[in-house]
């Protein structure tokens, strides 16, 4: 019996160190990689990496810099974000206000907006790509911000739904009660009251979409200017980092890892506000 | 609304219908096990054998599967059972984060110390010469990718098994440990499964840091050691000549297609059975 008792106890201790280890190595590899990416890009970060374009020669090593890359992801990853609200606004409301609550409907476009959660981003890019050519549209702006609206449509509508089902029924009966229609509930108690929930959930989307480079590879194409138009293809952050890259020149390659840094910062940026309004807008919850 | 709504249910629909279609004409000509299963890959005589891709990706994902699902499993478990609760809080936003950075990121830093890493110290190890960029290197920096999804997955399903269960072992005098692994395990026994399942169809079809550190060289591999070209990687490396050379685009798209199907399989399974799981709680 004796015996059996220490077995049991270390065996406890031996898997609990594990698993401190285990938790240890996943937060150890967070910190390694921002660590990384700031200790190497900070040495090559300069005005110039942000106030330029690349200028004659750049991917041999001359000057400029990326900011043709930089508003290029603005532009594109902003007017995607704000399509796939338009998209996904109307989408979630229709499954939390008109469907009945764990209706066939609901529970059938929560199932779908899962599976295009899951899709890889590459098959958008792909998808994106046979989808302009149906309509004759070379690599460009347009093509690249239809694409990401489409990659993260499933990811902001299923962040904003998690926020608005977690709205009180009686909110809705308040409302109903006051003689208001659903579509006046929906637009004006619903979406007032989960405001913070849904810019988080469109900031979740932007940060994705901002930092995604397989869904733009083909559909958005490169450019060394920044777009004037939206036929003109236009040049996106992760993507600048992947060419600066894969060049053989370390001074472009210091450069990638310089654009690497604004990218994580820019991704730190909107995560961190992400979750402040998170928190503001659970404070506000009725338990 | 409703058409809008419609609509986005059956996009899915839309891409596979759309995939299909631009990968009819590859169909046509040849049968699908001939594509699957040949390894010949030479674009330019017209053969289009996608296993050496096929066996680059099941590679990649593989080794990647076998570094995530012990470390996450048993990170997921310390933090919902063991870890205090302000601790547990305080890790939410940081495995968030770890699940928000670029994947150009993980592949910059696969590059620069993972890559390395293999090189340097690994291989070495093992009396074997490696460049760094091999599959290995791939599955680790692609391991790191899927933590958060298995972990944020499995504490989920770990916070929907009872309190109550938990207490009547602990009652009962089994330590901590044994009521994880008799009572908690056991119970969420599907819903670690699902969870893992979704973080494999993640690493399936990652690109851009696979296409950074696994090499790229169209052979099967036949060592962690060895070079690889998963699917993606296909893709994304190719796109753009792919218009000049006869049914290369079908090719490509082919192999979109394959990443879609698989990807949506393991999907469904897994989305199925957290449905279930879901509906016994509710």
């Amino acid at each position: 019996m004796k015996k059996k008792m220490t077995a049991k106890k270390i065996e406890e201790a031996v898997f609990k160190a594990l698993m401190k280890g285990c938790a240890l190595v996943v937060f150890g590899c967070l910190v390694l990689i921002i660590g990384t990416v700031i200790i190497k890009g900070i040495g090559s970060m300069n005005l110039d990496m942000i106030t330029k374009t690349p200028e004659g020669g750049y991917y041999l090593g001359k000057e400029g810099g990326v900011l043709n890359a930089i508003v290029g992801s603005f532009v594109l990853t902003l007017s995607a974000t704000a399509i796939a609200l338009l998209m996904s606004l109307p989408v979630v409301l229709y499954i939390n206000v008109y469907a009945k609550k764990n209706s066939r409907l609901a529970t059938l476009i929560r199932l779908s907006l899962d599976f295009l959660w899951g899709i890889p981003s590459i098959v958008y890019g792909a998808f994106g790509f046979t989808v302009m050519i149906f309509f004759g549209i070379t690599a460009s702006l347009l093509g690249g911000i239809i694409t990401v609206s489409l990659f993260i449509l499933p990811i902001m509508a299923r962040a904003m739904d998690e926020v608005i089902s977690l709205v009180p029924g009686e909110l809705f009966e308040a409302s109903y009660s006051l003689g208001a229609t659903k579509f006046e509930t929906a637009l004006k108690v619903i979406t007032r009251q989960t405001m913070p929930g849904i810019v988080s959930a469109a900031l979740i989307a932007f940060g994705r979409g901002v930092g995604d480079a397989a869904s733009v590879l083909f559909t958005a194409g490169f450019s060394d200017r920044i777009p004037l138009s939206l036929l003109q293809p236009a040049a996106t952050l992760p993507l600048a980092i992947f060419f600066q890259l894969g060049t053989p020149f370390p001074e472009v390659q210091e450069r990638a890892y310089a654009s690497a840094l604004i990218l994580t910062i820019l991704i730190l940026i909107v995560s961190v506000t992400a979750r402040f309004l998170t928190a503001r807008f659970r404070r506000h919850i009725i338990q | 609304m409703l058409l809008i709504t419609l609509g986005s249910g059956f996009l899915v629909f839309l891409m596979a219908l759309g995939l299909c279609v631009k990968a009819w004409p590859i169909l046509r000509l040849k049968s699908l096990g001939e594509i699957l299963f040949s390894s010949s890959w030479h674009p330019l005589k017209g053969d289009f054998g996608m296993l050496p891709f096929i066996m680059g990706t099941l590679w990649v994902t593989g080794i990647a599967i076998i570094i995530a699902v012990p470390i996450s499993l048993l990170t997921a478990i310390y933090l919902s059972e063991y870890a205090p609760k302000r601790m547990k809080e305080f890790s939410k936003p940081f495995i968030d984060l770890l699940a928000g950075i670029p994947s150009v990121i993980y592949g910059v830093w696969g590059i620069l110390i993972i890559v390395p890493l293999v090189k340097d110290h690994i291989a070495p190890f093992f009396g074997v010469y490696s460049s760094g960029y091999s599959v290995l290197s791939a599955g680790i920096v692609l391991s790191i990718m899927i933590f958060p999804v298995i972990i944020h997955i499995t504490m989920e399903v770990f916070h929907s098994i009872p309190r109550e269960l938990r207490e009547a072992s602990l009652a009962l005098g089994a330590t901590r440990w044994q009521t994880v692994k008799h009572v908690l395990l056991r119970k969420s026994l599907p819903g670690i499964v699902a969870a893992n399942v979704l973080g494999f169809s993640r690493a399936f079809g990652e690109t851009m840091a696979v296409l950074m550190v696994a090499g790229n060289i169209v052979k099967i591999p036949l060592s962690v050691f060895d070079a690889g070209y998963p699917l993606p990687a296909l893709i994304a490396n190719n796109y753009g000549e792919m218009l000049s050379i006869p049914l290369y685009d079908a090719a490509l798209l082919m192999s979109a297609l394959v990443l879609f199907v698989v990807v949506i399989f393991f999907n469904v399974v897994s989305r199925y059975i957290l449905h279930r799981i879901n509906l016994r709680i509710s």
